[in-house]
C-alpha cells in the first residue's frame, strides 16, 4: 500500500508539500514516547503519534519510517515541518483520534503484525 | 573563600499531588539539617506556593533554601527549574499557569495539593490540576527560564517516563540546558554509557524525594563561595574555581 492512497481513502491533510508521498507502507506503528519508537517501531511503518517536537522527523529518518500522522487535530511545529521538508519525511495530520484513525487504516488493510 | 556545599536540588513538597502529606516544609528543612544538607530546592510540579514557607522555616538554620519548579512541557518531558530570588520565581509561575490549562482537580479522586505556612499549619490547597501539563514546548520553556536568568536542568533523563529521552528519544542539539539530572535508578558510568547525550552536559543527582526519607538519598557535591544560585551557575561551567566536586 502506497501512503498516497491511504490520502485518498482517509482525509488526511498534507503538512510536507514537497515531500514525495508515494512510499511504500508496510505496516503500522502508534506511541508518543519516542524512544518506544525509536526501540519498536519497523522499516516502512507509518508513524501515529501526538507528537509535534522536531525530534519525530529524526526518529522517523533514523527508522526508516513511511511517514508520521499527528492525530487530534494537532498542528507540527514549524521547525518539525521544516526538518521533514528537508529529510524528506512526510508529515500528515489528521482531525481522528488515534482509535477512529487506527480503525480507518485497518480498513485499508494496514496492520501491526508484521 | 570557597567551600563544598551539599546539595539537593530536587525535592517535593505537600503541594506536588504526589508528594507525601508530611512533606511539609518545617519537615523537609529539618531532614535536610539531620542529612548535613546545605541547600536544597523545593520543586514541586508545575507550582511554587510552599516555597516562601520553606524558605522561613530554613531563616534560622544553617540549609539554603532555592526556589524552583519541576514544570511538565507540552511534550509531557520534565525540567527542573531552579531561579535567584521569588520574583523571578513568581514570573516563572505566572507563565506557567497562563499554560497549564484550567483542568481543576475532582476531590473525590485527586490527591491534595497542600499549602502550608513556615509552621505547617494548613493555609489552603492549590485548585488546579497540577498533574497536567504546560502547553509550552521544551525549548520555549527552557528560553522563559532562561530569560529569568534561572538554571534549566533536565529531570531524571534516566527515566523512561517524563524524561527528555523518554518522550523525545534523544536531547536536541539545540537545547541550551545547564545539566541533566540522573536519578537513583542509574549510576553515573552507566548513565554515561547509556546515553550519548550525557557526555556533552554537566550531571548533577538529587533526590527526587516525595517522602521524608528520600531527601538526600542522592546529592551533588559543588565547591562554591556561597550557597546560591549564581555560585552554582559557575560552578557547572567550571569558572573561577567552583565546581562540581562529585555526584553521589
Amino acid at each position: 500500500m502506497k501512503l498516497n492512497h491511504l490520502i485518498e481513502k482517509i482525509p488526511l491533510k498534507i503538512q510536507t508539500p514537497t515531500v514525495n508521498f508515494n512510499v511504500d507502507v508496510n505496516g503500522g506503528y502508534i506511541s508518543d514516547l519516542l524512544s518506544d519508537v525509536m526501540a519498536h517501531a519497523k522499516k516502512g511503518d507509518i508513524w501515529i503519534t501526538l507528537q509535534i517536537h522536531q525530534n519525530t522527523v529524526a526518529v522517523a529518518t533514523l527508522k526508516e519510517l513511511a511517514g508520521i500522522i499527528v492525530i487530534g487535530g494537532k498542528q507540527p511545529a514549524q521547525e518539525t515541518i521544516k526538518k521533514a521538508e528537508e529529510e524528506g519525511v512526510p508529515i500528515l495530520t489528521s482531525d481522528l483520534t488515534a482509535f477512529e484513525l487506527i480503525c480507518e487504516l485497518c480498513k485499508l488493510g494496514i496492520s501491526g503484525s508484521r | 573563600m570557597l567551600k563544598i556545599y551539599t546539595a539537593d536540588l530536587h525535592i517535593h513538597s505537600c503541594l506536588s499531588p504526589c508528594g507525601d502529606l508530611d512533606m511539609s516544609p518545617r519537615k523537609i528543612v529539618a531532614t535536610a539539617m539531620a542529612r548535613g544538607l546545605d541547600i536544597i530546592a523545593i520543586t514541586d510540579h508545575n507550582a511554587s506556593e510552599n516555597i516562601v514557607a520553606a524558605m522561613k522555616a530554613a531563616a534560622s538554620t544553617p540549609v539554603t533554601v532555592l526556589p524552583g519548579m519541576e514544570v511538565a512541557s507540552a511534550e509531557e518531558v520534565h525540567l527542573l527549574a531552579l531561579f535567584d530570588g521569588l520574583e523571578p520565581m513568581a514570573q516563572f509561575q505566572k507563565i506557567v499557569y497562563e499554560n497549564l490549562g484550567s483542568f481543576g482537580i475532582d476531590p473525590r479522586t485527586s490527591a491534595e495539593q497542600v499549602i502550608v505556612n513556615e509552621n505547617d499549619e494548613v493555609e489552603g490547597f492549590n485548585e488546579r490540576l497540577l498533574f497536567g501539563a504546560s502547553s509550552l514546548s521544551f525549548e520555549q520553556l527552557v528560553a522563559e527560564v532562561h530569560r529569568l536568568n534561572g538554571l534549566a536542568i533536565a529531570s531524571h533523563i534516566d527515566r523512561e517516563s517524563f524524561s527528555i529521552i523518554g518522550q523525545l528519544g534523544f536531547i536536541p542539539d539545540d537545547v541550551p540546558l545547564d545539566a541533566l539530572e540522573i536519578s537513583y535508578h542509574t549510576s553515573l558510568e552507566q548513565a554515561r554509557a547509556l546515553y550519548p547525550d550525557a557526555r556533552r552536559f554537566p550531571l548533577i543527582r538529587n533526590s527526587d524525594a516525595h517522602y521524608p526519607d528520600e531527601i538526600g538519598r542522592q546529592i551533588t557535591r559543588f565547591v562554591l563561595g556561597q550557597p546560591t544560585l549564581e555560585e552554582i551557575k559557575l560552578a557547572l561551567k567550571h569558572y573561577q574555581g567552583r565546581k562540581i566536586l562529585d555526584v553521589e
